[in-house]
């Protein structure tokens, strides 16, 4: 039942994958098709500046310019929200740090929330501010992956972010969140700008219920792999996820437009060849964190381990509705895309469980968050290309172009920055009591709880190991440096790399070329994310979550 | 086709196969080499090399530490001192690979610049004789040389010809035919003149000639990174980084659990993660692959260029000496209707008087067969050599009437200029024996087209196997000849190449190669005379033959010092092999460090959480003497590596697919397996110490 509930929400979507991945395509390559372009439509937006063809540095410069004015506009909102309309709960003003780690956070599509939605957000901030942000989060994302697309298939003109960004938007995000909310709603999920409801309870006290807009919020967060839900507990919350149902969908939506970012890249490179390789390696690592994660929670939980007690599977901090193995696929596939919705508190996961949203996270490529999970994968592969292409007996080559010193460089540079914010945070928090005071467990587990949350904000993934008390100035200010810089450098690095490779002259392919559209290239890749993930961030996993089982097997 | 390259015979190659086998380890070279290796510790050297600088600067932090806690009594002295000593030999290990490999070369020089030794030299200055020594010559100085002298430098013979014995550079006995004017003018420095005297222009001056500069290039004075040299020692210092930050949070996240991580322990581990295998043998691969170069006679004037030599995507080659042997033969006369075979036979032989070359000869030959007469010695008629040009040769009798023999359009135009006409039957005969494989050659008498001599041509035995595995490795191979189409297209055919370009004309090649190249492919070519300078300049690679003109050689990227023109595939497959050394290698030193993570990890978290001993798959004895195994099987694994780095992987001619599978079994899955049994095994023996 359990297996046939994971292989449902992996295969759904996977099949859809492949149309959207064209509509997608579609929608933003302006040459795919003559005559009737639905990319047209959105034409008369904007005038000239939208026209214009963009190299990489002015396509990155466009695409920094729109979330940096986005940055500001809803740092605004945020501070000001008690002044302004939507707001019948009369929230009041935010404290300045947590500000900058929510905007941060939601700008680079990660959503890790140090709030709880429904306490602190006015109706106005959360629709104008935070959904807005979801939007243009996952928007830019599938801009920057067009953009990479455009650049490999050998164009130094990449695009134009302005129009990439508005059909993103308009004609991907928009359409796909309102069939999403229409079914949620249908689900039973709140849509509402009145207040918080007060019922009566059997009892005759008196209960406070919030709500709101949550449907609308609800199906952006999921489809844009954003995570930043309406309530605190996210979509452990009735309102966010009622029933098997919703569950299901909502799982579903995290990992669908990641899938056909795969595709569009096929189609926008003209070669679905390779699309399909990269897409199987995702596939299968995917497949392994979600069986693996569901075995491991069939286990009963760590605390009751010698304990006279019945053992049944963990069902420590799972909602009782959707059970144990909904809760471990969810974990898995919320950390392999960088969505970090969450629908059970991965804290109580079994300790080794834990370690299957970590390297999620670490590795961030499997499928990743939208558009930039094959982004981050470019460089694995880009780095695999390089040490095996030359094993061929030739200068490596990737879709026909030489990978040389300065795209190695550029690569070397996007790869190291992932590991410098999760070890270089750990590190620095865990010897601090920055971090060290704010860990509600001790040792190996309080270690774990500490570098989830760096490593979910350097993934931008946004969700939370939580047992830790992250609302503080420093976690605040801290999480919204790696956030920001774990978002938008390794965006821009390998714009670059595509900006320099397009500019190079095209290498014919001769069956002395490493091919990059077979079995072995697909292990390759797999070999080369596996291996890599593995060499950086393996002493951190048996301090963490390993130490953390072998004590509670000890006990 | 004029020519007359002499094929090389086996024992230049017997050389070559012997230097290319010869002992690793050697015991003199490893003396010199470990001498060298203990000189060039200074940092300032190793900075070029950042893996190799992180590890001597651990060492050296080690070192420190080592000292340091001896006199405040913390640490374990001995395991501390050990990890000190193994580190400081991982840099050692690293120098000694490098010199290895530098002596190897510098071995090899010698024995070249043995040639040029200090002689004499006769300059011509002023019309004057004057006595003077071969290293004060300078370019564009004139030195005459006799029978029985050597010749004092590099040049070009620009009066008289000569037989020069070529031995001391080629390894080759034969002597061959130097002539002014010709596209076999070039002379090397330390060869010896047998016959005749000629004048020859000095092109270099000394100490600055081809072989000069690749000595150099063998022995790394002047050593330079190669572009993909430079793209692995970037990425392999991404690596590093990334391993220092590894290991580098280590030390405070260790604060976290109350461990005190030692120093030594620290740095070893770091060692072990970064890539020093690739980092160490990096320069020797470099250098070896030069050093391939020069074992196989060529002079390359880059190490950029023998790099390149893997990338290309297409090949040159002229027909004669490469794809067939040496030179055509009369195979057949096929005169007109209306003409006796006698009569065309002895036209086309007094026509070849002016033919010089083999094909000339063997239409005199068959001739001579044919008639039973012998050809006059000397002729009293006007002589008209052949040229690659005018492609015809004959006789101008003085009676006035002109005798040709050659090319089918050359002649017919000869023909159509002199008033004649050109028979239809002619044609049909020229057709026919093409389409045989064989050239056909027209015989002209005065405006009278007599008939046709096929030509024919031999394969060199197994080249159509060789060209196979060629094709398979993605090489698009094409003939050049100066056949007509038809010869050429049977040929082709039957020596499996995948284009050609008959009747070629130098010109033809320039525009070849650079069609090719606008399609993005990357070309190399050999040649020779100064009409192929402009498309040995163009070719991404090409190869000029040392018998060549100057303007040749120095149009070129390399000189082939046995001019042997089958030599473009050797310096094709070294360039192949130098970057599938590096990036098996690479692979190889990566895939170490799962073993060594299972080693270290364990022993260094033990203390604090027992637990952890779960990890330690290999059970080995103690936490020190799992770290110092690892240590160990790093630095050992160098000088371990250093026959492959020097050798090259073995190089196979098959497609990418298959050599990179089978590369990825042995470096990548072997890389992975192999230090397991390395660790325990070191592991087991420094348990028997009892020391740790």
């Amino acid at each position: 039942m359990e297996l046939l509930l994971g292989f449902m929400v992996l295969a759904i979507p996977a099949l859809l994958s492949w149309p959207l991945g064209r509509y997608m395509a579609y929608v933003l390559d302006n040459n795919t098709r003559s005559g009737m372009n639905p990319g047209k439509i959105t034409g008369p937006i904007g005038g000239e500046i939208t026209k214009k063809p963009q190299n990489w540095k002015e396509y990155s410069w466009s695409m920094m310019l729109v979330n940096i004015l986005m940055f500001a506009v809803v740092t605004i909102i945020l501070a000001f929200q008690q002044g302004l309309p939507l707001n019948p709960d009369g929230k009041t003003a935010l404290e300045a740090s947590l500000i900058f780690n929510t905007v941060s956070s939601f700008v680079t599509n990660t959503n890790l929330q140090h709030y709880s939605g429904e306490v602190f957000m006015s109706y106005f901030s959360q629709l104008f501010g935070l959904m807005w942000l979801q939007f243009i989060s996952a928007a830019t994302g599938i801009a920057c992956l067009a953009a990479l697309a455009r650049g490999l298939a050998g164009k130094t003109m990449m695009g134009n972010f302005f129009r990439d960004f508005t059909n993103a938007t308009l004609l991907i995000l928009l359409p796909l969140s309102l069939i999403l909310a229409i079914i949620l709603m249908a689900g039973g999920v709140p849509m509402t700008f009145e207040g918080a409801a007060v019922a009566k309870t059997l009892e005759g006290a008196t209960q406070t219920i919030a709500r709101g807009p949550v449907a609308a919020m609800v199906a952006i967060k999921q489809l844009g792999t954003n995570g930043g839900g309406y309530f605190g507990p996210n979509s452990a919350h009735p309102f966010e996820n009622p029933s098997a149902f919703t569950n299901i969908v909502e799982c579903m939506a995290i990992i669908i437009i990641p899938m056909a970012s795969v595709w569009m890249f096929g189609f926008i490179t003209g070669r679905k060849k390779d699309a399909a390789v990269i897409f199987s390696v995702m596939m299968v690592l995917l497949v392994i964190k979600v069986l693996i994660a569901m075995n491991l929670e069939h286990a009963p939980s760590a605390a009751f381990a010698g304990l006279p007690v019945t053992s049944g599977p963990n069902l420590e901090g799972k909602e009782l509705r959707f059970g144990q193995g909904a809760g471990a696929l969810w974990a898995a596939v919320t950390t392999a895309t960088s969505n970090g919705s969450v629908n059970c508190m991965h804290d109580s996961l079994n300790p080794l469980t834990g370690l299957i949203p970590l390297a999620g996270m670490w590795l961030n490529v499997v499928f990743g968050g939208v558009g930039v999970g094959l982004i981050n994968m470019f460089i694995f592969i880009i780095v695999g290309v390089f040490i095996c292409g030359m094993m061929v007996g030739r200068t490596p080559e990737y879709f026909a172009k030489k990978v040389e010193t300065h795209e190695m460089k550029l690569a070397l540079l996007a790869l190291l920055v992932h590991p410098l914010l999760i070890l270089g945070g750990t590190a620095l928090f865990a010897s601090t009591p920055w971090g060290a005071s704010t860990v509600l467990n001790s040792g190996a587990h309080g270690f774990t709880e500490i570098m989830y949350e760096f490593t979910s904000a350097a993934a931008n993934n946004g969700s939370g190991f939580e047992g830790l008390g992250d609302n503080t100035v420093s976690w605040n200010i801290a999480t919204g440096i790696v956030m920001l810089v774990g978002r938008y450098v390794p965006i821009i690095l390998p714009l670059a790399i595509a900006g320099s490779l397009a500019a190079k002259k095209t290498v014919p392919e001769t069956s002395g070329t490493l091919k990059t559209d077979t079995v072995l290239f697909a292990s390759i890749i797999l070999g080369s994310v596996v291996f890599i993930g593995a060499l950086l961030f393996l002493p951190v996993a048996v301090l963490g979550p390993v130490a953390d089982h072998l004590s509670s097997v000890m006990h | 086709m004029n020519d007359t390259i002499t094929t090389n015979g086996t024992s230049a190659k017997i050389t070559r196969r012997h230097t290319r086998t010869a002992s690793i380890f050697e015991k003199k070279l490893v003396l010199k080499a470990s001498a060298r290796a203990l000189g060039s510790l200074d940092p300032r050297a190793m900075v070029k090399n950042p893996v190799m600088f992180v590890t001597e600067a651990g060492a050296l932090l080690t070192t420190l530490v080592t000292i340091s806690d001896n006199f405040s009594g913390r640490g374990n002295f001995t395991y501390n001192l050990s990890v000190t000593l193994v580190l400081w030999l991982t840099v050692l290990f690293s120098n000694f690979a490098e010199a290895l490999a530098e002596a190897r070369g510098k071995a090899q020089a010698d024995s070249l610049k043995n040639v040029r030794k200090k002689t004499s030299a006769r300059k011509i200055l002023d019309g004057k004789e004057i006595m003077t020594s071969s290293d004060e010559l300078r370019e564009n100085d004139v030195v005459i040389v006799s029978a029985g002298e050597n010749i004092p430098g590099d040049g070009e013979v620009i009066k008289g010809a000569a037989m020069i014995d070529e031995s001391a550079i080629t390894g080759e006995s034969a002597p061959v035919l130097r002539e002014a004017g010709s596209d076999q003018a070039g002379v090397v420095g330390g060869t010896r003149v047998l016959s005749d005297t000629i004048l020859v222009k000095i092109t270099a001056s000394s100490g600055n000639s081809f072989l000069d500069r690749m000595i150099a290039l063998v022995e790394g004075a002047v050593r330079q990174k190669t572009p993909n040299e430079l793209a692995l020692t970037v990425t392999l210092s991404g690596l590093t980084l990334a391993f220092l930050l590894v290991t580098g949070s280590l030390w405070p996240i260790g604060k976290y659990f109350n461990i005190d991580i030692p120093v030594p322990t620290l740095v070893a581990l770091l060692v072990c993660l970064i890539p020093t295998t690739i980092g160490a043998l990096l320069s020797a691969i470099g250098l070896a692959g030069m050093n391939r170069a020069l074992s196989a006679n060529v002079l390359a004037k880059s190490g950029k260029a023998v790099e390149l030599a893997g990338d290309v995507d297409t090949l040159l080659l002229d027909k004669t000496g490469t794809i067939t042997i040496g030179n055509r033969q009369a195979n057949c006369y096929r005169p007109l209707p209306g003409i006796t075979t006698e009569h065309l036979a002895a036209i086309a032989m007094q026509a070849s008087a002016g033919d010089g070359t083999p094909e000339g000869k063997s239409i005199v030959k068959l001739g001579e067969q044919l008639l039973g007469t012998t050809a006059p010695e000397e002729t009293a008629d006007t002589v008209i050599p052949f040229t690659a040009q005018s492609r015809l040769s004959g006789v101008d009798r003085q009676d006035g009437t002109s005798l040709r023999k050659g090319a089918p359009d050359a002649i017919r135009n000869f023909i159509i200029r002199q008033g004649g006409i050109v028979p239809e039957e002619l044609q049909l005969l020229v057709e026919e024996v093409a389409k045989k494989g064989m050239t056909p050659i027209i015989v002209a008498e005065g405006n009278e087209a007599l008939g046709v001599v096929g030509l024919a041509d031999i394969l060199k035995p197994g080249i159509f196997e060789r060209f196979t595995r060629l094709r398979a490795m993605g090489l698009r191979i094409v003939m050049v000849t100066g056949d007509n189409p038809l010869t050429a297209a049977a040929i082709a055919r039957e020596a499996g190449v995948d284009d050609y370009i008959a009747e070629a004309r130098p010109e033809d090649k320039l525009g070849y190669i650079r069609k090719e190249q606008q399609k993005g492919r990357l070309v190399a070519m050999m040649g020779d005379g100064t009409n192929d300078a402009p498309a040995l300049a163009q070719a991404d690679i090409g190869v000029a033959m040392n018998s060549g003109t100057q303007a040749a050689k120095e149009a070129g990227n390399m000189v082939d010092l046995d001019s042997d023109p089958t030599k473009l595939v050797e310096v094709i497959e070294i360039g192949k092999q130098l970057l599938m050394t590096r990036g098996a290698l690479t692979t190889f030193s990566i895939a170490n460090d799962i073993s060594k993570y299972f080693a270290i990890i364990p022993a260094m978290f033990i203390l604090a959480l027992p637990g952890l001993n779960i990890l330690n798959i290999m059970h080995l004895s103690t936490p020190q003497s799992a770290i110092l195994s690892a240590l160990i099987f790093n630095a050992v694994i160098i000088p371990a590596l250093i026959p492959i780095a020097i050798k090259g992987v073995k190089y196979r001619p098959f497609g990418a697919d298959v050599i990179l599978r089978k590369n990825l079994l042995v470096y990548g899955v072997g890389g992975i397996l192999m230090p397991f049994a390395g660790i325990k095994l070191i592991d087991m023996v420094l348990a028997l110490t009892g020391l740790f």
